[in-house]
């Protein structure tokens, strides 16, 4: 099987600091892969680097198009890296407000990715849109309603229609989670879960809730001081970690 | 279908000072298709990590670990999680859900992940939560508010509704009354008729004498010691 993103060497310094380095790995269709850490180890800007939204120093980051098969993302053109941005890949940001625009209706939302990969015609897009705030339980009535008068878990909910709506194959999530309370974020996991099932998706998480890893993630990489310490499948992770700071990490988290 | 040959494991604890405890040592173990094997030995001689080897999330430090054709030991994960989706099944002694998820969800899941229609796979849930007698008035409600013993068998529902061609029973009996406690061997003695290779651990010693055709005891896998 071919994976569908594959990442070499990856390393983002800023000036002497690193950012992350010697980051390999391999992502197949229908994984989730968490990425845990605690704050400043460099699990953001790895994101960052492999979405695009920062160019790495070195390293490949190649994933299977549709089209043309394996690509190097890194190497690609910069409206190459875009139309991917809008169609196969997906980015929900921690901050609903990042990836949201605020003074557009929810429905606007929705139906502005479905035309900026070419939809045009009114009834289908609103039609469509009101399909997804559906799956994201934001009901009919509040389609024209900005998300500003949203509370933070349907702003969220909101992001993940957005991002989702054009059937992407990958999806990005920087602490999908993080800023909301926990009834909210038991209903997000739920509709994450469902979504990674019904459609098959990929995802790459950055988190530092194991909690939430342990439900959502496949496998884990831990990572300290910008380099990949540990990887393996989630529960041996959490449940044998060989790391010292994966041990510590573990053993730091409250029991409930 | 289950065969383990020289498996040893030991923890270091690196934030206590790298102390470096070996728990088992040469640990072997097969187990043929329609077959029950019950691990025995007291309390911390190492049954539960044994069968979290199998699982996989133990890592083994030496030796194979073959459930079907994959070597757990040597695995990539997605080739762990391949087999546990499809060959290897485990009924832990603990429930780990995700809140809110209804428990007729839960126990279709794994058929879910396998691909089965939802009303099919919904279709079998019900049947195996009628037969553990989880009334009708739960199924739409997440477990996380069950009592243990309800957790307990939401978890067997879920272990049972793919035939699973090698299972993980951790303590299926526990905390369950005379009736399930009944149903929950019936369902151990259909999967062995069906084939299915069978690793237990059993407290009830009733129950193990009724489903294992065997015991293996951990003891005999001893880490060294120093002289």
């Amino acid at each position: 099987m071919t994976p569908l993103l594959s990442v070499r060497d990856i390393r983002k310094t800023y000036g002497a600091r690193i950012g992350c380095t010697d980051v390999s790995f391999d992502l197949y269709p229908g994984e989730v892969m968490g990425i845990v850490g605690e704050s400043g180890s460099g699990k953001s800007t790895l994101l960052s680097c492999l979405a695009g939204h920062l160019a790495p120093d070195t390293g490949s980051v190649t994933f299977d198009t549709r089209a043309e098969g394996p690509r190097d993302t890194v190497t690609m053109s910069e409206p190459e890296r875009r139309m991917l941005g809008r169609t196969d890949w997906a980015f929900v940001h921690q901050n609903p407000r990042d990836g949201l625009r605020m003074s557009v209706s929810a429905g606007g939302n929705v139906g502005e990715r479905l035309m900026a990969v070419g939809a045009r015609h009114y009834g289908d897009i609103r039609e469509t849109a009101t399909d997804w705030l559906g799956r994201v339980e934001i009901t009919e009535d509040r389609i024209d309603d900005r998300p500003r008068a949203f509370s933070g878990g349907m702003q969220q909910r909101l992001q993940i229609a957005r991002n989702l709506v054009t059937g992407p194959r990958l999806v990005f999530m920087d602490e999908p989670t993080g800023g909301l309370d926990v009834s909210v974020q038991a209903r997000l996991l739920d509709l994450l879960r469902g979504l990674v099932r019904e459609m098959g998706l990929s995802a790459l998480i950055v988190t530092h809730d194991l909690a939430v890893v342990r439900l959502l993630a496949h496998r884990l990489m831990v990572m300290k001081s910008g380099r990949v310490v540990e990887t393996g499948l989630t529960d041996q992770v959490l449940d044998d970690p060989q790391h010292p700071y994966t041990q510590l990490l573990v053993s730091s988290v409250l029991q409930v | 279908m289950i065969e383990l040959r020289d498996v040893s494991k030991s923890f270091t604890l690196h934030n206590q000072g790298g102390a470096v405890i070996e728990v088992m040592r040469g640990a072997a173990l097969r187990v043929a298709p329609g077959e029950c094997v019950a691990l025995i030995g007291e309390s911390g001689a190492g049954k539960s990590t044994l069968m979290r080897m199998i699982w996989g999330n133990y890592l083994a430090a030496s030796g194979s670990i073959r459930v079907g054709e994959t070597d757990v030991a040597q695995a990539e994960p997605r080739e762990i999680l391949a087999l546990r989706r499809e060959v290897l099944g485990y009924v832990s002694q603990f429930l780990r859900v995700v809140p809110r998820v209804p428990t007729r969800e839960v126990v279709a899941e794994p058929l879910l992940a396998l691909g089965h229609p939802g009303d099919e796979a919904l279709h079998r849930a019900e049947e195996l939560l009628t037969r553990l007698n989880i009334p009708r008035t739960l199924w739409g409600l997440s477990p996380t508010t069950f009592s243990g013993g309800e957790q307990q068998r939401v978890n067997i529902a879920r272990g049972f509704a793919h035939p699973f061609p090698a299972l993980l029973l951790d303590e299926p009996t526990a905390s369950l009354d005379a009736t399930n406690r009944e149903v929950v061997l019936r369902l151990i003695e259909e999967a062995k008729a069906r084939g299915a290779a069978i690793v237990g651990i059993f407290h009830d010693e009733e129950a193990r004498a009724r489903v294992a055709d065997r015991e293996v005891d951990v003891t005999g896998f001893p880490p060294a010691r120093a002289a």
